[in-house]
């Protein structure tokens, strides 16, 4: 039987692949765990996300009916939901401490620059899925978190308005934009992501765990990938699913109220925490810089740092030149110090 | 084409000589059709993705409110055909109407008694009771509206 199939699909030679894995132990070997986490959380994401699918119904009529009837009436709908939901938020955490340890680990040197790349786009996605999923409940936070998110979106030069009318599905946040974010959310995002998955986990296999430039030693000990580190990721899996359990039976997830398109944005409105150092940002700014719109100018200096997060494996090449490298850790020091500010200053101010 | 010229100018075209440009030829065929289907398929993708224009309300005036529901010192959202209006009433008892759509990024704005402003909670913006920006992010005033009075109905109309 083994044979057989073994002969049709060469399972032994991935099992020679997966044998021969292997992964360095040093002092920051701690960072390697994170990039699973987050493959783990996205796998929590895809199962709650299509058992919610169950119940959901993606009309401005039905959706906020449809979650309440989700986590009032069906059975372990609140668990599920928040699952989702703080799922969600964990796994966009732990991609950023993904992204930062490989960004100051330098693990992004020659010949890993497409594993970054892979990264950053997989980034990218994973913030879109935030935004599109956080106004299926179609409340009132959602709504107008959509209604602004969407206009930002509205001020890049030139395509502005036509990406805003697709994104909105008409000129104003309506039940066509609820149709298009949920079509996004469901079918778009996660064939993107499954294909983006497959390059950035085959691109690990293909070049190994990077070792840092800074522990690169002769003799490095390393561990077998299976079944040690397989074992100590599956720890930190359970763990994970044990503080989901927890946060949702604590701080189940709010609903909120219905979205009204007549009623003014309520006090005290706030994006999601992984947007809250934009928008602070966007609050500080002058309505007039220069003669042209604050804001426009903020929203474009965060889509080119954006862009720049592409760039960085092809301007930092290797660990040769050390005023580079110090340069790169300042910026990545700045940057994380700033998005960690900004973001406790938007949660504690009203 | 110079090269097609020299071709059918030669001596002895033998098979092998026209081969290049009848290939050459076949390609563009092949290259044009593929370019051409493809076209067939994207066009109609891209505008089926992009939404059909709702023809606008031709309203140009509407009962805003009654005036016993807008004491001295509030504010009111009206529909005016798809969007929000406010209606608000100043201390000295004058009805104004703006468009309540704030200008900085499309939230709906409120009226808050305590400054007297119309305010924005998004992201904090403030406007006068002229509509004008005088705080915070917004970078242009609200569109005003005319008011006018008709027994006891507030008739909001555009200016």
């Amino acid at each position: 039987m083994k044979d057989w199939l073994d002969e049709r699909l060469s399972i032994s030679a991935l099992g020679d692949i997966a044998r021969k894995k292997e992964v360095p132990l040093h002092r920051h070997s701690i960072w390697y765990y994170f990039g699973g986490m987050t493959l783990f959380l996205f796998v929590v994401q895809v199962v709650t996300g299509i058992l919610l699918l169950l119940y959901y119904r993606p009309s401005a009529e039905n959706a906020f009916e449809s979650v309440q009837f989700i986590v009032t009436e069906v059975k372990f709908g609140w668990l599920i939901r928040s699952i989702h939901s703080w799922s969600a938020n964990l796994m966009i955490a732990t991609l950023f401490i993904h992204l930062f340890s490989v960004f100051f680990l330098r693990a992004y040197y020659r010949p890993r620059e497409m594993t970054w790349v892979s990264g950053v786009v997989l980034l990218f996605i994973v913030i879109c899925f935030g935004f599109s999923g956080y106004l299926l409940p179609w409340n009132k936070l959602a709504f107008f978190a959509t209604k602004v998110g969407t206009e930002i979106a509205g001020v890049i030069p030139i395509v502005g308005h036509t990406v805003l009318r697709f994104l909105r599905g008409g000129d104003d946040v309506t039940g066509a934009t609820l149709t298009r974010f949920f079509g996004f959310h469901v079918a778009v995002l996660p064939a993107a992501a499954t294909v983006f998955l497959a390059v950035h986990v085959l691109l690990v296999q293909l070049h190994g765990m990077s070792v840092p430039p800074s522990v690169k030693a002769e003799n490095l000990r390393k561990m077998k990938f299976i079944p040690n580190f397989l074992l100590r990721d599956l720890i930190g899996w359970i763990l994970a699913i044990g503080v989901l359990a927890a946060l949702a039976a604590l701080f189940p997830w709010e609903l909120g109220e219905k979205a009204d398109p007549f009623a003014p944005a309520p006090a005290g409105i706030k994006p999601e925490w992984y947007f809250l150092f934009m928008f602070q940002t966007l609050k500080y700014l002058p309505a007039k810089i220069l003669g042209m719109d604050g804001e426009v100018l903020g929203i474009m200096a965060f889509n080119v740092v954006a862009l720049l997060l592409f760039i960085v494996p092809f301007v930092d090449r290797g660990p040769e030149n050390r005023r580079r490298t110090l340069i790169f850790n300042v910026i990545g020091a700045v940057a994380l110090l700033y998005i960690v500010v900004m973001t406790i200053v938007g949660y504690v101010t009203e | 084409m110079s090269k097609m010229l020299q071709d059918s100018t030669a001596q002895n075209i033998g098979p092998s000589d026209l081969e290049p440009s009848r290939r050459r030829f076949l390609d563009y065929l092949l290259g044009t059709s593929v370019v051409a289907t493809l076209g067939a398929i994207v066009y109609p993708i891209i505008r089926f993705m992009s939404p059909p224009p709702v023809i606008e309300s031709t309203e140009n005036s509407v009962v805003a409110a009654k005036l016993n529901e807008v004491p001295v010192n509030s504010g009111k959202i009206f529909k005016f055909g798809s969007k929000p209006g406010i209606l608000v009433r100043t201390e000295s008892g004058e009805l104004k109407a703006f468009s309540a759509v704030c200008t900085h990024l499309d939230c709906i704005v409120q009226f808050q008694a305590e400054t007297k402003h119309i305010w924005c909670a998004c992201h904090n913006g403030h406007y006068n009771l002229n509509g004008k920006n005088i705080g915070g992010p917004p970078p242009r005033p609200l569109e005003e509206f005319k008011v006018n009075t008709r027994g006891d109905e507030i008739v909001v109309s555009k200016a």
